[in-house]
């Protein structure tokens, strides 16, 4: 059944304070998840009082803020720093989002609480296992797939066909959409989710792939698609501004066009 | 993740493979949904219109074909469409596989008995009328 209550091992505890520095102008409470599972102890909420005058104004540039200058201990994941490499994703205020284009002043309340996306195992601090998450990528076999030998030059599309992939192509595979869906939630082990969904989609709608069925075939499953309920979290957290709700929509009117 | 648990990310992904069925319940879901529209606003309709006249009057109602035949439609569309939507929440929220298939088993149980006993009774008005007073 659905676990509704958290294990004893997983209750989050209150955590340590760190202080702002002597002489700080502005500041700003930071509450952030911590878990390190060498200590075996029970995760906690760390509260840090940013000098938000000495950093940046997104959220990631904060977290820089708070790890070189008031706790090296803090592990979290970032690369590009634009919102191009989806690295740094996580539950930011309630919601999840990139941190490094999200500004911590646009956080609702008083304190910007930090943790990690939501329902996938923690390895540390803000750092999620996307293992899964990536595997079911991989499993929708996102790549081009023709049996036609490989013309000389390229494979042609013309700019309509090309405009269908607007919307999909641009998904980062950051998983803020994905961690954020109730039935990815209860039925994660099986429905795709998403993120994945909507890159399938991707596929799917390419006018250069010659294995649309198979991969409807693939996809045609009560949990590995139809657990899709339109609950619309995913578009309304996606940080690209994408529709994964309106992909997954267009795999259901794929296989309805196959029957009908 | 399981500790004791080998199996390639991938495999685990792919688990049993895909069941190649599933547009049929949508479509299910999805026609059930229309026609429950129409279906629904007949039923406002007649009920409004039968409830001033008395028990006479609505028995007399159900034994015209149009109505029957109607509120059979009703009923038999309204738990198709019942057993349908409980089945997604079983298998939304019911996990273990043993609980999961006897909740299953009496989503359709009980939609097909209420159904049963629903169409019996519709039957039985249209063509036998009212119980003896």
């Amino acid at each position: 059944m659905v676990q509704f209550t958290l294990p004893k091992n997983s209750k989050i505890t209150k955590g340590k304070h760190h202080p702002a520095p002597a002489g700080a102008k502005t500041v700003k409470a930071f509450k952030i998840y911590r878990f390190d599972p060498e200590t075996g102890a029970n995760p906690r909420w760390d509260t840090y009082d940013v000098a938000v005058d000495q950093c940046g104004p997104m959220v990631l540039d904060a977290i820089f803020h708070i790890k070189n200058t008031m706790d090296p201990t803090l592990s979290f994941r970032r690369s590009c720093r634009e919102g191009v490499c989806g690295s740094c994703a996580m539950n930011i205020g309630g919601r999840n989002t990139l941190a490094c284009t999200h500004a911590w002043a646009d956080v609702p309340g008083e304190a910007v609480q930090i943790s990690p996306l939501p329902n996938m195992p923690v390895l540390k601090d803000l750092v999620p296992d996307l293992t899964l998450f990536f595997a079911q990528y991989a499993s929708i076999e996102p790549w081009l797939q023709a049996d036609t030998p490989m013309p000389q030059k390229e494979w042609t599309q013309s700019p309509k066909d090309r405009a269908k992939l607007d919307g999909l192509y641009e998904c980062i595979l950051c998983a803020c959409c994905s961690t954020s869906c109730p039935s990815y939630w209860w039925n994660g082990d099986k429905y795709l989710g998403p993120a994945a969904l909507l890159q399938a989609y991707r596929w799917l709608v390419d006018s250069r792939d010659e294995a649309v069925g198979d991969r409807l075939d693939g996809l045609e499953d009560p949990f590995k698609l139809y657990r899709c309920h339109t609950i619309m979290n995913c578009a309304q957290v996606c940080p690209k501004g994408l529709n994964p709700a309106k992909a997954i929509a267009g795999i259901k009117r794929m296989l309805v066009e196959r029957v009908v | 993740m399981s500790g004791n648990d080998f199996r390639t990310p991938l495999s685990r992904a792919r688990g049993l493979g895909s069941a190649h069925h599933g547009v049929s319940g949508f479509l299910v879901e999805r026609t059930t949904s229309i026609a429950l529209v129409p279906l629904c606003l007949w039923a406002v309709y007649a009920a409004i219109k039968v409830a001033p006249l008395g028990y006479e009057s609505a028995v007399l109602m159900l034994r015209q074909p149009v109505n029957a035949i109607m509120s059979l439609l009703l009923i038999s569309v309204s738990f198709l469409h019942m057993r349908e939507g409980l089945k997604v929440v079983i298998e939304d929220y019911v996990h273990t596989p043993a609980t999961r298939i006897v909740a299953l088993l009496l989503n359709s149980a009980l939609c097909w008995g209420l159904w049963s006993v629903a169409a019996f009774s519709i039957l039985w008005v249209a063509f036998v009328g009212g119980p003896v007073h």
